[in-house]
């Protein structure tokens, strides 16, 4: 049961306040906001509590989605139900931020009238809500077919070296109502990868969360059919087809997807309603098909006039012709450190000391696969010991690697039936990435 | 919000809501109304327009009314005559043709939370729960509930009752649902909504959407199936939601398999390994919230299947991106799973954390380290002496108080320490990790070398030291490091008390020199008696290597915020650890190196005249049911364990036998103070405590409680 959902800015402005059940005061926006900035660092516990009142919070877009709620409530509902409804929103004003949700604040209290009442939650279907919802999103820009340029059609090459990040379909669903022509789907393949690389280029520990998430501007869509690869199987022991197999842990679907050609075909047959939806998801552990996209040489040493110097070689051991976008390697260096001096192979990379945390930030803007980068920092760290080196490492990459996917996924087709009348687009994306990609020294 | 003009603002919006002009334009008129709500969302008083926006609520346009009832939803209470307005404009509603406009009506109605206008309203709820429209049918069920929340002491309507009953069987799964929530409610005199196995069967069979499936299956943990081949039948229909993909569907259907199993153990156990998959996969969401309240669930199984999650230890790795109240839980589940095969690993990992820049991280991978030392003593103390190389404040810090509590616990690391703790001084700059330094030093002074320069540097600092601990180890460490090494240590102990006894602004500090040096008086053997305490405590030992508990331990408190909260309190506690307070944590055994060696020192306080003035009484008597009568000696080991200690107590085989007890604590929360407790302890079954705040004696007594209850079992 919760009492109150509020959204606040992360500087505490409120944009949205309903109180379901009229039971606590109003003043628990400014209780819940002198918790977080009485806290030191910026992670404030996901649960909080202020006499009989229990905050349970999540922080997306920046912003804090909080509910109010009884200390025996279930905590998985509430939180699921935060982020149901963040998606919700997501879905219904086309982006989360502090902006977009300020021009819709009409349509969100709309939202939060029908997905919750009297503190119980109704229903979060967007097939139900459209019926309700009548409040025209505002966008804060207005939708330009330049944002799908660089979107890969059917994981084709495109002119551009920038791959739209994963979550280039940023508009309001409605839209698609006057718009009657724009009629759309996504689907998108996203995996994220951590990986453990041990000081010896041992690979330690490697999963892989994956979702195939459909994202449906199509107003109405009666049937979807999703192949995927033929060799897809689920858990060792059930190998099939003679090429490379493409291999998950686990699976599981949402509950609107009919399976009845998943076992021979590998098909997902599933009507999509509007808005955003994870169809699939699937894990993989320890066991990567391929060699993971990047390995690290590092020498790290003392020189002689008290410095520290690290010279990395990073190889990125992907396929020749894709790439990482947005490569970062976090080098977290000793206490201390003053002044960092560089030598990188090319212009458009760029590293930085960041003394609040302690790290060197080296940013690859794109790296191709089969190829290899070496950079040479040296830093100026006064009283530098022997054991300070302890302090160099692990190296933790973040990048992107778009049109790929590390379990080698892929869908093979995606049609819908009847085919609809009018133009329609099927897109379908295939991105990768890690924020968790550590390597020790 | 100043900068939006409060009175101007309002005055601005009301004429606009006035200008017939504006009234005629529907987009101009929506708009200003529009401008209403965002003033009042941003905490501007608009409470005024409400009669103009009264009449702005009688419109066809829907998105129009929606905006106003927002409006006088959030006002109604301030304006309860003129809310009588709505009312007619809300009832003409309720008959339109439109479900929307009419589920609408409704639940505005409802939502206006004003006594008055209830008899308004029961008409239109009436018609509502026969309305042929789904969407108001759940509307109508939910405002029966709401209207008996407005005046809870009104007469329960039968017939209202037995509608809701009959609706259970309502096509629709959301009226259904809300049938449910809203007998609870009414019913709530009477403890709810009654369960039988009609209901329960006809609920079983109609789970479907998420969110309803959740309330359902947590108000059956109320049924009890009447036979075993029903619980069976139960459990089976139960079984495909157990691995749902749904977080909050698993977790509320492990928690109705808990407490339909609690007499079957070994199906319990099974149903916790069954969620192993789906809490593992919510341990890996995209959203950090829930990878946290999964991870804290996990800790929770984990009590009573240790060997749970054993294989999958990689997945509890922390990641460099992760959030620090992630990681400190990560680490604590890892912990929990080391064995012979992953020990290398684990450690390795735990390594990396050690230098993190968030230094609670840091702190808790150190002390993570040191817990799984207790086990694998050696390598453990390899890695901490290494980190004690990088002379950083925090770190230093960590690594000897988490060497302090592993000498504690397995004295043969003492040589190892001792060697380790050589230079430590120059970077320990907190109070608590010089008290840890002093006290072994104190403990293990013959075999470090250099004690006695050591403690010279902090007698000659001790005017300047602001910390009590500080100086009351200090005093204690000096009195230990004399009766072992008198040649080096005289001098300076003489100083130090002579400082303490006739300088010393601080009453406790003064004391207990003191008492000290009184004691030095009755010679050197008495003063070894008392001086000469435990140096370890390897029983301990057996309370670390977890027994699995019963699944009923925490059955009741899983998938509730419980679990959730308890590491705010962990992380809150800043004197972890340190000896001469009782930290409460929830699991007594875990945390109990502390030293216990404070028993003069404690007594003392009862001279400090500050606390006589604040003395506060407050009497609170509890019964233990099953109090053993055991030897003094083995309570007294007992209740030392968590720090109680015992003032005296009578001979034993005297009734009524009393045992008189006190401990301190002290509050890390708003504002610190220590505060002392009392209490008196008798055999003919009752026991007086006297406390000086009523929190600090539910900690109090909880230990105690769990104290004898270990006792007791023992016993049996």
């Amino acid at each position: 049961m919760i009492s109150q959902v509020f959204i606040l800015s992360s500087k505490g402005d409120h944009l949205i306040y309903k109180d379901f059940r009229g039971e606590a005061g109003s003043d628990v926006v400014g209780i819940f906001y002198e918790k977080v900035t009485a806290l030191t660092g910026d992670q404030p516990p996901v649960v909080m509590s202020h006499k009989d009142l229990h905050f349970v919070h999540v922080r997306q877009g920046g912003l804090y989605w909080v509910a109010t709620t009884t200390a025996d409530s279930s905590p998985f509902t509430i939180i699921e139900f935060l982020n149901r409804f963040t998606a919700l929103v997501k879905d219904y004003c086309g982006s989360l931020s502090e902006k977009s949700v300020q021009m819709n604040f009409a349509l969100i209290y709309e939202l939060l009238d029908e997905v919750v009442d009297y503190g119980y939650i109704q229903t979060t279907s967007s097939d139900v809500l459209k019926n309700f919802i009548q409040t025209e999103a505002v966008s804060s820009r207005p939708f330009s077919l330049f944002d799908l340029s660089n979107v890969g059609l059917f994981g084709a090459e495109t002119q551009q070296s920038k791959v739209a990040p994963s979550s280039a379909a940023t508009r309001p669903i409605q839209s698609s109502r006057e718009q009657g022509g724009k009629s759309e789907i996504f689907v998108d393949v996203i995996e994220r990868m951590s990986v453990v690389i041990g000081t010896n280029g041992v690979l330690m520990k490697a999963d892989v969360e994956g979702e195939i998430r459909v994202k449906c501007y199509m107003p109405s869509c009666s049937e979807m059919r999703i192949g995927l690869n033929e060799e897809f199987s689920i858990g060792k022991s059930q190998l099939r087809g003679y090429g490379a197999a493409v291999r998950v842990d686990e699976c599981s679907f949402h509950q609107a997807v009919r399976l009845d050609e998943f076992d021979s075909h590998r098909i997902l047959r599933l009507c999509p309603s509007q808005g955003e939806q994870t169809v699939m998801q699937y894990q993989l552990s320890d066991d990567l098909p391929s060699a993971p996209p990047f390995r690290l040489f590092p020498t790290i040493e003392r020189d002689s006039g008290g410095r520290l110097l690290m010279y990395l070689k990073l190889r990125c051991d992907l396929p020749p012709k894709s790439a990482a976008i947005n490569v970062c390697a976090t080098i977290p260096v000793p206490k201390g450190s003053v002044s960092l001096s560089q030598e990188l192979s090319s212009p458009d990379q760029s590293a930085e000391l960041k003394l609040q945390n302690r790290a060197v930030d080296w940013k690859i803007p794109r790296f191709p696969g089969g190829t290899q980068l070496s950079a040479l920092f040296k830093l100026e760290v006064p009283g530098l010991s022997s054991a300070s080196m302890l302090e160099v490492g692990p190296v933790g990459l973040s990048f992107e690697l778009p049109k790929l996917t590390v379990t080698g996924l892929q869908i093979r087709f995606l049609r819908l039936s009847p085919i609809q009348p009018g133009p329609s687009q099927r897109w379908v994306r295939y991105v990768t990435h890690s924020d968790s990609y550590t390597i020790r020294i | 919000m100043p900068y939006l003009g409060g009175e101007d603002t309002v005055r601005e919006l009301r004429r606009a809501l006035s200008n017939p002009n504006v009234q005629s334009d529907q987009l101009r008129y929506r708009n200003t109304i529009l401008k209403v709500i965002r003033a009042m969302s941003q905490g501007v008083d608009v409470s005024g327009l409400f009669s103009d926006m009264v009449k702005a609520c009688a419109t066809v346009d829907i998105v129009q009314k929606k905006l106003v009832y927002v409006f006088l939803c959030s006002y109604a209470a301030l304006n309860p005559e003129l809310s009588l307005l709505v009312i007619n404009t809300l009832r003409k509603d309720c008959q339109d043709p439109n479900p929307m406009v009419r589920s609408l009506a409704l639940r505005n109605m409802t939502n206006l939370r004003l006594p008055s206008l209830m008899e308004y309203v029961e008409q239109p709820l009436t018609a509502g729960l026969r309305d042929r429209a789904a969407c108001v049918r759940r509307v109508a069920v939910l405002g029966w509930a709401k209207l008996h929340n407005l005046q809870p002491n009104s007469e329960i309507d039968a017939a209202v009752v037995n509608e809701l009953y009959s609706l259970l069987r309502d096509p629709d799964p959301v009226v259904m649902v809300n049938c449910l929530r809203a007998l609870e409610e009414i019913l709530k005199e009477e403890g709810g909504i009654a369960i039988n196995k009609p209901i329960t069967h006809h609920l079983l069979n109609r789970l479907s959407d998420v969110w309803g499936q959740c309330e359902v299956l947590r108000i059956l943990q109320r049924y009890r199936p009447q036979s075993e081949d029903e619980l069976f039948d139960i459990l089976s229909l139960l079984d495909a939601s157990l691995v749902s993909p749904h977080p909050q569907v698993m977790a509320a259907t492990l928690s109705l398999f808990l407490s339909l199993c609690s007499g079957l153990p070994a199906v319990s156990l099974a149903a916790l390994e069954r969620v192993r998959g789906p809490l593992l996969a919510a341990c890996g969401s995209v959203s950090r919230e829930l990878r946290f309240t999964a991870l804290c669930h996990i800790q929770l199984l984990l009590r009573s299947l240790p060997g749970l999650m054993g294989a999958h230890y990689k997945r509890f790795f922390c990641g460099y991106a992760e959030p620090a109240y992630i990681k400190q839980r990560k680490m604590q589940v890892l912990v929990e799973l080391v064995n012979d095969d992953n020990v290398t690993m684990l450690l390795d990992e735990l390594k990396g954390y050690c230098t993190d820049v968030n230094t609670d991280t840091a702190q808790a991978a150190i002390s993570a380290i040191g817990r799984i030392g207790r086990s694998y003593s050696d390598r453990c103390l390899e890695i901490l002496t290494g980190l004690l190389a990088l002379k950083q404040e925090h770190i230093t810090s960590a690594v000897v108080q988490t060497m302090r509590d592993l000498v504690w616990v397995c004295p043969q690391c003492s040589d190892t320490v001792c060697l380790a703790l050589e230079g430590c001084e120059e970077t320990l700059q907190d109070s608590q990790g010089r008290q840890a330094l002093l006290w072994l030093l104190g403990v293990y002074g013959e075999q470090v070398s250099s004690a006695p320069y050591t403690l010279e540097v902090f007698i000659d600092g001790v005017r300047s030291e602001v910390s009590l601990g500080v100086k009351m180890e200090l005093l204690t460490t000096t009195m230990r490091l004399f009766l072992c090494r008198p040649a080096e240590t005289q001098d300076m102990l003489g100083r130090l008390l002579h400082y303490c006894i006739e300088e010393e602004p601080d009453m406790c500090v003064r004391d207990q020199a003191l008492l000290y040096y009184r004691l030095l008086h009755c010679g050197i053997e008495e003063t070894q008696k008392v001086l000469q305490g435990r140096r370890s405590d390897p029983s301990l030992g057996v309370l670390i290597g977890r027994p699995s508990e019963p699944i009923s331990q925490w059955a009741c408190s899983f998938n509730t915020l419980e679990p959730l909260r308890q590491g705010t309190v962990e992380t809150d506690s800043t004197s972890r650890g340190s000896p001469e307070h009782v930290t409460f944590e929830p699991k007594p055994n875990t945390d109990l190196s502390d030293t216990l060696n404070f028993s003069l020192t404690l007594l003392l306080f009862l001279g400090d005249e500050k606390m006589e003035e604040d003395y506060m009484c407050l009497e609170e008597q509890i019964q233990f049911p099953a109090i053993p009568h055991c030897s003094p000696q083995s309570l007294q080991a007992a209740m030392q364990l968590v720090n109680i200690q015992t003032l005296a107590f009578t001979p034993p085989h005297t009734l009524p036998w009393r045992v008189y007890l006190y401990t301190h604590t002290q509050h890390a929360g708003d504002s610190p103070h220590i505060t002392l407790i009392l209490g008196e302890l008798l055999y003919t079954g009752e026991a007086n405590q006297r406390a000086v705040l009523k929190k600090a004696l539910k900690g109090f007594l909880s230990i105690l409680t769990t104290v004898l209850h270990t006792l007791s079992s023992e016993r049996k």
